[in-house]
């Protein structure tokens, strides 16, 4: 498998009033077509190895690697202008809340046309009608209604699919899903993953899924990283979550009350300070 | 037994939006009691018609064999106290922890505010090397364990608990869930805890009542469904999408 993309010594660090903090150090993987989950709690650096990744760093942090390669581009020397070009059309990123990450003044069609004319993938007539397939390949059952739509007049589960149609419908290689299922219902939750898992496999993307549900990730996913103070500590095959090696990920999958075994209390996490070294 | 909650069919509107649609149930003294459901199914909308922030349009809430009207006593909220989900949201960013937690003695005109307020703190595990700090100073956790001893401050004997993990990590979870159970055993509390996780509830409650739409769907005890001895589809399904994604499926 040839690799999508390589990664090697991410460091991403934010200058504070109290001296730099790292939030991503030293983080290193590839990634080719297939589906990798990234996990950690907040703060562990999980969602800026992401967001890195796709360029959308704040301006006063520094990002720096050793190497950052996307299908033989090198992300780290590239003007902005291209990273534009790149994002959306070849790398696209699911945010977490619908409520916050769609337009709230603009159509929800509107909005995934916004995004086919903006990487020259087709206007008007064109446009609309790969938006209405998008809309229905996300399982929205009247597409021609929530094509219509303000984002604020649909529920989260939809806003979320009209996102994920919105970030797959100039069709990237690379889809970077940050925490897309957590402002949800569990049951729609599963809906909303069943068309991802979908589209994924259907279009042959790769797939960095951003989460701090080890259980959700690990169903989900082939390979997971598991992220700690902005290092992996442990990458691991899906299946093999279970024989994981390390107290953290091992700490993580303990601490879930888990339905039909009753343990009081709980086991919880002893962080060491050697884990974050 | 005395049932320290009776809920009789509860029926709360918000203009022309059923949010509770006649629901009915009954906690014992010292149970804990737990409410599934999706967004939208009313199961905190229960609860803060409990707390008297949802207006009862029909039926009836009795508290300790007391009817509640419209309003509550002070004295409701010395025995009825509630944590609510978001502890970013639900502590004064501009006041310390301290007068967070002095505010309720005062409104009930309790004395010793010092030793409470450091009992109060240590009862939840963090000290009181937190006591003159800001909200924002502490992690989602630390607060949330602040909200708790916000609560407990005033000794109640129902908390009613809105989803009070889920803005937290699964760790942080792990750990206010214990401190949750550890201060039930220890002043023998009565929990009334809403929250769409159904691992969490079967693990916090003994008996649990699913609801869909502001309708009951099914009620049953932790036991059961454990045992996956469940009578409706619904609930089923909750199960289902608790155990994660499965391809194919």
């Amino acid at each position: 498998m040839s690799a999508l993309l390589e990664v090697e010594n991410l460091r991403v660090s934010f200058p504070t009033r109290s001296g730099v903090v790292e939030a991503v150090r030293g983080v290193s993987f590839t990634l080719g077509r297939e589906r990798l989950g990234i996990v950690g709690e907040s703060g562990s650096g999980k969602s800026q190895t992401g967001r890195a990744i796709l360029g959308l760093t704040p301006p006063h942090a520094t990002v720096s690697a050793d190497r950052l390669v996307f299908d033989g581009i090198d992300l780290l020397c590239v003007s902005a202008k291209e990273r534009r070009a790149l994002r959306g059309k070849r790398i696209a990123m699911v945010l977490q809340d619908p409520k916050f990450s769609l337009n709230p003044v603009m159509r929800i069609g509107d909005q995934i046309m916004e995004t086919l004319a903006a990487h020259g993938r087709g206007t008007g007539a064109e446009a609309r009608r790969r938006t209405l397939a998008m809309l229905e390949a996300v399982q929205i059952r009247h597409p021609e209604r929530v094509f219509r739509l303000y984002p604020h007049e649909v529920s989260g589960g939809m806003g979320q699919r009209a996102m994920i149609a919105m970030m797959l419908v100039a069709e990237p290689d690379l889809l970077i899903a940050d925490e897309p299922t957590s402002a949800l219902d569990v049951t729609v939750q599963l809906q909303v993953l069943s068309i991802l898992d979908k589209l994924v496999a259907e279009r042959g993307m790769g797939l960095i899924f951003v989460s701090h549900d080890l259980r959700l990730v690990s169903s989900f996913c082939d390979r997971v990283l598991v992220m700690y103070a902005g290092r992996v500590v442990e990458e691991i095959a899906a299946d093999r979550l279970h024989q994981s090696q390390h107290p953290y990920t091992q700490g993580l999958l303990n601490c879930l009350p888990k339905l039909g075994q009753s343990q009081h209390p709980l086991p919880v996490l002893d962080r060491k300070p050697e884990w974050a070294a | 037994m005395t049932d320290a909650l009776t809920i009789s069919d509860l029926v709360v509107e918000f203009d022309d939006f059923r949010a509770v649609d006649g629901v009915s149930l009954s906690v014992r003294e010292g149970e804990s009691f737990g409410l599934v459901g999706e967004s939208g199914s009313g199961k905190s909308t229960v609860l803060r018609a409990v707390a008297g922030l949802a207006p009862i349009t029909a039926g009836t809430i009795a508290v300790g064999g007391e009817t509640l009207g419209r309003t509550r006593s002070k004295d409701f909220y010395r025995r009825v106290q509630m944590v609510f989900q978001d502890p970013y949201g639900s502590l004064h960013p501009r006041h310390t922890i301290d007068r967070a937690l002095a505010e309720p003695l005062a409104v009930h005109g309790i004395g010793d505010a010092e030793q409470r307020i450091v009992k109060a703190l240590e009862e939840v595990g963090l000290g009181t090397g937190f006591r003159f700090r800001y909200p924002h100073q502490l992690s989602g956790g630390q607060r949330q364990r602040v909200a708790i001893a916000r609560a407990l401050i005033l000794e109640p004997k129902v908390l009613l608990l809105d989803e009070p993990t889920s803005a937290l990590d699964a760790s942080v979870q792990a750990e206010v869930l214990n401190l949750l159970e550890e201060v039930r055993r220890k002043r023998g509390l009565t929990y009334i805890l809403v929250s769409h996780d159904l691992a969490v509830v079967t693990h916090m409650c003994e008996r649990l009542l699913v609801m869909q739409h502001g309708k009951p769907v099914e009620l049953l005890t932790s036991a059961d469904l454990a045992a996956r001895r469940i009578e409706t589809p619904y609930t089923r399904e909750l199960m289902v999408a608790s155990e994660g994604f499965k391809r194919g499926a």
